[in-house]
């Protein structure tokens, strides 16, 4: 394994361990506060964990424990980080920005330049070399700043949230940018948004409260989730329980039947997962073949592309904005959700 | 935002324009005071020109000196992290609040002859008190304060992070110092050299007390004006407009646009330069 951090740190609840094989790119997804950012600051060496051991390629960037107190500076990691601001040096121009990763590691001021236009060139800013960040959009600086991490030849490429300050306009060009240049490389990248997962990652780490919940190549992870976050961030409803014979029954007794994704014994911990749009509403119970019903609180109703995401605490139905006007559905109303047991999937948690 | 609403109570003025004439009104009474017709003859006098060079010749040294050891200073209390960091910024603050004469005596018990580090100075062959280097020591404790405050101040307003991405592609922390850290908290250490030069140039209990007054040697501009005031008025009065005249404009090099030293940093290291510099101070009352 080329990459291999464990860290805890306990005032913050903070324990994860996690690997990065040769060229893989890991996107690390979790609410707010879960401790996304504590990891990249862990691996850059902003923050020293309580205990742990980071290595890569052999290299050990910490090791602390009872008996060993190893601790590589930032400076000596190989880890550049690239952060939800640009934070160019706003002293220096585009170029020199660039420039300032190889004349730290001791390039001569003409060579380190020559590196900086390259990578200017290979993220499509060239004719920014001259200007200072102050005259630079937020999609521009941040295009120089991924050039800036690059020209510093990390070994491992560090991004926070990149594309959380752009706006709709520019997030676009640099997914497609980071994309390009992630291809093969060693990254770890924190995102809230799927897209960036979809679209950069060979793998994905979902961060709950400080501890790994689930991890796994994108597409199975949003196919089948097993947390609750990553079922959001897929727009599956989820439910956890046990195994039975026909589906699963929640801990609040709740009986949900589907179909068996994998062979599954009864009394095992399973998730039922099922889309909002497969889970109709009715103001009575509804009877029929092989279907769900149960009967729920209603919390929220909000816009959700041309329907009406209808939530009950934790599930959520589609309906048209039609039927959600003929029913008369408010927050606070009781009603029934029904999902046909075909569509959903019970599998092991 | 010239038209935006501003939420000051109209009498918050009247009080302000009070406070404005308490400064003014002072230095007005100077300039009514001065006898124009002796003004260039007083001040051009040989003893007066001998204190103004004095005066500009040590406070530029105490200047460099409040840099050499301001700047680490400051570096470390706004971005060290060790027991007893209040406490040593306390004591740095020190000078701000203690009689300048207070000073001056702490420094004779130092560097004089019977103080701590005095007699080893003597026996290698160095004599601080009553010395011009005296004079350069008593301004650089005053005026220390000053440097330190408003550095702290930007630095802490700039905050850390271009600093952690530095560390991060590759620079040496001394590195990140030269290349990184001191660029962007320029403004702040040069409006804090300027308030340090000018709290220098107004020094005098502390070199009164610890270098005397000796014409050429120790006797700088305050210390030739209160001699003066003695035998002179008039001369007092037309080198005190002369030390003002300096005062105003050294400060108003460093206030000349918002944000001293151009806008260059971010704009929190200007607004600290502002918010975080105390007031150049006026010499306290005579020991």
């Amino acid at each position: 394994m080329s990459v291999r951090i464990d860290a805890a740190i306990a005032a913050r609840g903070f324990d994860v361990s996690m690997s990065l094989a040769p060229g893989e790119t890991v996107a690390v997804l979790g609410p707010n506060g879960a401790g996304k950012s504590t990891l990249l600051s862990v691996i850059a060496g902003l923050l020293r964990p309580d205990t742990g051991r980071g290595e890569v390629d052999g290299k050990v960037l910490f090791d602390l424990g009872p008996a060993t107190n190893t601790w590589t500076a930032p400076h000596r990691r190989g880890t550049a980080l690239l952060a939800q601001e640009p934070l160019l040096f706003p002293h220096l121009s585009a170029l020199d920005n660039v420039a300032f990763g190889p004349r730290s590691a001791g390039v001569p001021r003409a060579a380190a330049r020559e590196t900086a236009r390259h990578w200017l060139a290979e993220v499509e800013a060239v004719d920014l070399a001259s200007r200072r960040p102050g005259e630079l959009s937020g999609g521009q600086a941040q295009r120089v700043a991924v050039a800036r991490a690059l020209a510093a030849d990390p070994e491992v490429l560090l991004l926070d949230e990149p594309m959380a300050a752009l706006d709709i306009h520019a997030a676009p060009l640099l997914r497609r940018l980071l994309r390009r240049v992630l291809a093969g490389r060693r990254a770890v990248i924190v995102t809230h948004d799927v897209l960036d997962a979809y679209m950069l990652a060979d793998r994905v780490i979902v961060l709950e409260e400080g501890r790994i919940t689930e991890e796994g190549p994108v597409r199975e992870v949003l196919q089948r989730p097993r947390s609750r976050f990553a079922a959001g961030l897929a727009g599956l409803n989820l439910v956890a329980g046990t195994v039975t014979a026909a589906g699963i029954r929640s801990p609040e007794g709740l009986e949900f039947a589907g179909q068996h994704d994998a062979p599954l014994v009864p009394g095992q911990a399973g998730v039922a997962a099922f889309p909002p749009s497969a889970v109709s509403v009715f103001l009575s119970e509804a009877h029929g073949s092989p279907r769900n019903s149960f009967r729920v609180r209603l919390t929220d109703l909000e816009p959700h592309g041309d329907q009406i995401r209808v939530r009950a605490g934790e599930l959520a139905a589609d309906i048209t904005p039609a039927a959600s006007a003929d029913l008369g559905l408010a927050p606070g109303l009781e009603a029934y959700f029904v999902v046909k047991a075909a569509a959903v999937s019970i599998y092991p948690a | 935002m010239r038209h935006g609403y501003q939420g000051v109570p109209r009498w918050i003025y009247v009080l302000a324009a009070a406070g404005a004439l308490f400064v003014l009104l002072p230095l007005a009474a100077i300039v009514a005071k001065v006898n124009w017709a002796e003004f260039l003859p007083l001040v051009t006098s040989e003893s007066s020109l001998t204190a103004l060079g004095l005066s500009l010749r040590t406070s530029a040294a105490s200047t460099v000196l409040c840099i050499v050891l301001g700047v680490p200073l400051a570096l470390v209390l706004a971005r060290g992290q060790f027991r007893g960091q209040r406490l040593l910024r306390s004591f740095v603050l020190l000078p701000l609040v203690l009689p300048p004469v207070v000073g001056g005596i702490a420094l004779l018990y130092t560097f004089g002859r019977q103080g701590l580090l005095g007699r080893s100075l003597e026996l290698a062959g160095i004599q601080v008190a009553f010395s011009t280097t005296a004079v350069v020591l008593a301004q650089t404790f005053v005026a220390l304060p000053f440097l330190v405050v408003s550095l702290e101040g930007a630095l802490r307003s700039a905050g850390s992070r271009y600093e952690a991405v530095a560390a991060t592609l590759g620079a040496r922390p001394t590195t990140v110092l030269r290349r990184v850290t001191l660029p962007l908290v320029l403004p702040g250490l040069a409006s804090g050299a300027v308030l340090s030069f000018a709290r220098s140039l107004g020094e005098f209990g502390a070199t009164l007390t610890f270098a005397g007054s000796l014409q050429g040697v120790t006797r700088t501009l305050p210390l030739e004006i209160y001699l003066q005031r003695e035998t002179d008025a008039d001369a007092a009065v037309a080198l005190s407009l002369l030390l003002v005249a300096v005062a105003v404009a050294v400060v108003g090099l460093s206030y000349r646009r918002p944000g001293a030293a151009g806008g260059r940093g971010p704009g929190g290291a200007e607004r600290a330069t502002r918010d975080g510099a105390p007031e150049p101070a006026p010499e306290r009352a005579a020991p």
